[in-house]
């Protein structure tokens, strides 16, 4: 290729680069100190050697396995192994989407709103745009990297030693770069922002998937994941480095690929066809809910297989829950909670947990295009016409609450599915869908929370996500790290007893729907009081 | 020397075949029009120009070079104008034009200056607060502030006041006092008509009409108001009329430019007490193009 094709390439470098100053400084900061702050809690929530083998059995459980990857060095655990263990493969998921989000907003978004025609009239090169996202996003994975290598080795704890520490760092800034680079294919292959996107992400979603299965089933399974390659360092034990060049290797050929692509096609073009759509609105999109459901129905089909799909990983463990207990005599006593709740059960609540959370997230999507639509200004062309805002709001509220009992039915049955295949005494599937449904109250204090603040104070969405993530954190490590009953208290999922192995309290749901009914009400109003925003 | 020239371009995209051989060529120092209905072909050919779209078949050629090969050598020395401007929301207006003026390589920061006070725009402000109009001066300001030899607009004035409109004019005017080349696509024809020297007519595709201003205008027709003393029987069966509407003694009709002569010698015999003819406007002819087809729609 000629050197022309990357002109001025380190310009719009910086450009990037300053379009970014606030956003990348805040992801890389977010991600760095929530490994240091949890790296560092793990020495103050186990401090007796009884504590670290007690676990360190827990981690030899399949189920846990097939979470968070496998445990390595559990004969001798470390602090540095359990963080490292525990947090890797969460934290790589999150570096992975700051990539994804990061190339597809410089590449297909720019090109696809016509910014990138302006850009290219200059002299400019035919790559240089791609060039400069790869250099920048590359950089950051980098930065990443090392911030988080050197913090975690600063900490001072004893089993965290520099190679290892900078081997953590490495292990996200490579799963960084590969997710940067699978982006930088996709926005080649589809003329569409959101698709670019969707399809990395449903990528990512594979790479866990696979990776759950083979670290359960085929260690061959699991080196073909981007996930499972780097997981497979054994950070402050083993310290491999090879999966690492492995992965980085992946990802320079992923990229010549794009680029290659990218020479070939043109400005503003896919390279997989679009298809043509339909010359009439059907009848059902001739209303405002219609034309809602019709603007989310992919990203709605997507998330619900997502779930299922899940759902159905997390079950398929379950047969050898049963096999590695009935092997074990110890572990029941350590986890039997109560003598006539088995096992298995207890993993039913553990997973539940979860995947309510993750659940939450379709729904947030789906009331906060009502947002989004606003800011784009295409809500005046509903409003502007005999369509109340209530009718509006409503639309995607409804949309909303309906995804969140889909999300949550659909997860509970891909997981009864999987689990009645591989279980010798199957759990009902009743069983799963009361601990599943047990959660919808508290997803519907989040969707409430949301439309309070789409009612009143639209630009402060980001919150919702936010406390999405700390429920997140509070619920999943909660589980591990024993953290303050205060902490859980300040989510509604702390308020949802975890069937089957507590008691189903009434009286708390109730609450909580209450309370989720009133923040609708109270967003409604806001919303019909309002100026609609104005964008110019 | 022809600045742009293009010769038998064709672009498909897919099915839709959005440019058929089309021929053009611009020489230095001309102001040319590039007018066509919307979904004609226009802005494929510009970015063509551009080097961002490659061609099936043909050539395109700025300042001789070809245009997807040498791109960057050309787009240090053209200026561009998007019809439709979008901007990074994050940025300002002032940050944008420098940082386009910056990757052209070239600084003229007296002429930004005195460009933003001519467009009056407010350079402090963040691009996702600007209007349609707002975000136009903006591209309008960062492709006029670099010295270029050829400006290529497309639609370049749609979304401006009048004011600012004749501020773009006055700008493309002085261009063309400095000999610069400007290639200017439009769907306004009084834009077009009063800056071009020469223009070309595409339609689905296709050139139509290509020539100067003057040379087109001998296609089109002269309309006339006419008042006689005596009535002119079958007036509709002279050569060259059309449109003919009558009130009691008073006509009203077009007259194809051919044939002006005859029917002025014809009228004259039934006594004359008014006459009125309007120029040839090039709207006539846009609009008989625009038509074209009849029956599509």
């Amino acid at each position: 290729m000629q050197t022309s094709y990357f002109h001025n390439s380190g310009r719009l470098s910086r450009l990037i680069l300053r379009r970014d100053r606030l956003r990348i400084p805040l992801w890389i900061i977010i991600i760095t100190a929530l490994t240091l702050v949890i790296a560092f809690a793990y020495t103050n929530l186990f401090t007796t050697q009884q504590e670290i083998m007690i676990y360190a059995e827990t981690m030899r459980n399949p189920a846990m396995t097939a979470m968070m990857g496998p445990g390595y060095g559990l004969d001798n655990y470390t602090y540095g192994a359990m963080m490292a263990h525990t947090m890797l493969v969460f934290t790589a998921l999150a570096v992975a989407i700051m990539s994804i989000f990061l190339v597809a907003r410089h590449t297909r978004r720019d090109e696809e709103s016509g910014r990138i025609e302006m850009i290219r009239s200059l002299p400019v090169g035919r790559l240089s745009n791609l060039t400069a996202t790869i250099l920048a996003s590359f950089t950051v994975n980098i930065l990443l990297a090392l911030l988080t290598g050197i913090g975690l080795f600063l900490l001072g704890i004893e089993s965290m030693d520099l190679q290892g520490s900078l081997l953590y760092g490495a292990s996200l800034g490579a799963a960084g770069i590969f997710f940067a680079a699978v982006t930088a294919l996709f926005v080649q292959l589809t003329a569409n922002t959101r698709n670019a996107i969707g399809y990395a992400v449903i990528f990512l979603g594979i790479s866990y998937l696979v990776r759950a299965l083979g670290d359960v089933s085929s260690e061959a399974l699991s080196l073909l994941s981007p996930l499972g390659l780097i997981t497979r360092t054994q950070v402050f034990v083993n310290n491999y480095w090879w999966p690492l060049l492995l992965t980085v290797a992946a990802a320079l050929a992923i990229t010549a690929l794009a680029f290659k692509l990218n020479s070939l096609r043109d400005l503003e073009a896919g390279l997989l066809p679009a298809r043509s759509g339909r010359k009439t609105a059907s009848s059902w999109l001739k209303n405002p809910l219609g034309l809602a459901l019709k603007l989310q129905r992919t990203s709605l089909i997507a998330w619900a297989a997502g779930l299922f799909i899940l759902g159905a990983s997390y079950g398929s463990v379950f047969g050898d829950v049963d096999a590695f207990l009935e092997s074990v005599e110890m572990y029941r006593e350590i986890f039997i909670i109560a003598e006539d709740i088995p096992f298995v059960e207890q993993f039913i609540a553990t997973l539940m947990s979860v995947i309510a959370l993750i659940a939450t997230a379709p729904a947030l999507i789906m009331i906060l295009k009502v947002k989004s639509e606003e800011k784009a200004s295409r809500i005046e062309h509903l409003l502007s016409r005999a369509v109340s805002r209530k009718q509006v709001m409503g639309s995607y509220l409804l949309i909303s609450l309906a995804a969140s009992l889909i999300m949550l039915l659909l997860s509970a049955a891909g997981m009864w599915t999987a689990a009645a295949a591989v279980m010798a005494d199957p759990v009902p599937l009743s069983l799963f869908l009361k601990s599943a449904l047990v959660y919808l109250p508290a997803i519907w204090a989040l969707i409430g929370l949301t439309v309070l603040i789409i009612g009143y104070k639209p630009g402060a969405a980001l919150f919702s996500w936010i406390y999405l993530g700390y429920s997140f954190l509070v619920i999943y490590l909660g589980e591990m790290l024993q953290i303050p009953d205060w902490l859980s208290g300040l989510t509604p999922y702390g308020y949802v007893p975890k069937i089957p192995i507590e008691e189903i309290n009434i009286p708390a749901l109730i609450i909580l729907t209450i309370i989720s009914i009133i923040l609708m009400a109270a967003g409604f109003r806001g919303y019909r009081q309002r100026d609609i925003q104005l964008s110019g | 020397m022809a600045v742009i020239e293009i010769k038998d371009l064709a672009k498909n995209f897919g099915e839709v075949q959005a440019l058929d051989g089309i021929n053009l060529e611009v020489q230095e120092g001309e102001v040319y029009g590039y007018i066509g209905p919307n979904g004609a072909g226009k802005t494929t050919t510009i970015r063509i120009l551009l080097g961002i779209l490659q061609a099936d078949r043909g050539k395109a050629t700025v300042f001789g070079r070809d245009a997807w090969q040498d791109a960057v050598e050309i787009h240090k020395r053209i200026a561009y104008v998007p019809g439709e401007v979008n901007l990074w929301p994050n940025l300002t207006g002032g940050e944008i034009i420098d940082l386009f003026v910056q990757l052209r390589g070239s600084n003229h920061k007296s002429r930004r200056e005195e460009l933003i006070a001519r467009f009056d725009l407010d350079p402090s402000k963040k691009c996702r607060s600007y209007s349609k109009g707002n975000r136009q001066k903006v591209a309008l300001v960062a492709a006029f502030a670099a010295e270029a030899d050829l400006y290529l607009l497309d639609e370049p004035s749609s979304g401006l006041d009048p004011l600012m409109e004749k501020v773009f004019q006055e700008c493309i005017t002085e261009f063309k006092e400095e000999g610069k080349t400007v290639f200017l696509s439009s769907h306004i024809l009084s834009e077009v008509e009063k800056l071009c020297d020469k223009l070309s007519i595409i339609r689905q595709g296709k050139i139509i009409e290509s020539g100067s201003l003057n040379e087109l205008q001998h296609l089109t027709r002269t309309r006339m108001v006419l008042e006689t003393n005596e009535e002119i029987p079958s007036l509709n069966d002279l050569k060259g009329i059309h449109d003919l509407k009558k009130q009691n003694n008073t006509y009203s009709f077009l007259v194809d430019t051919a044939e002006l002569d005859q029917v002025i010698q014809h009228i004259s015999k039934f006594g004359v007490k008014k006459l009125e003819s309007s120029p040839p406007k090039l709207e006539d002819v846009f609009m008989e193009h625009y038509r074209g087809g009849g029956g599509e729609s």
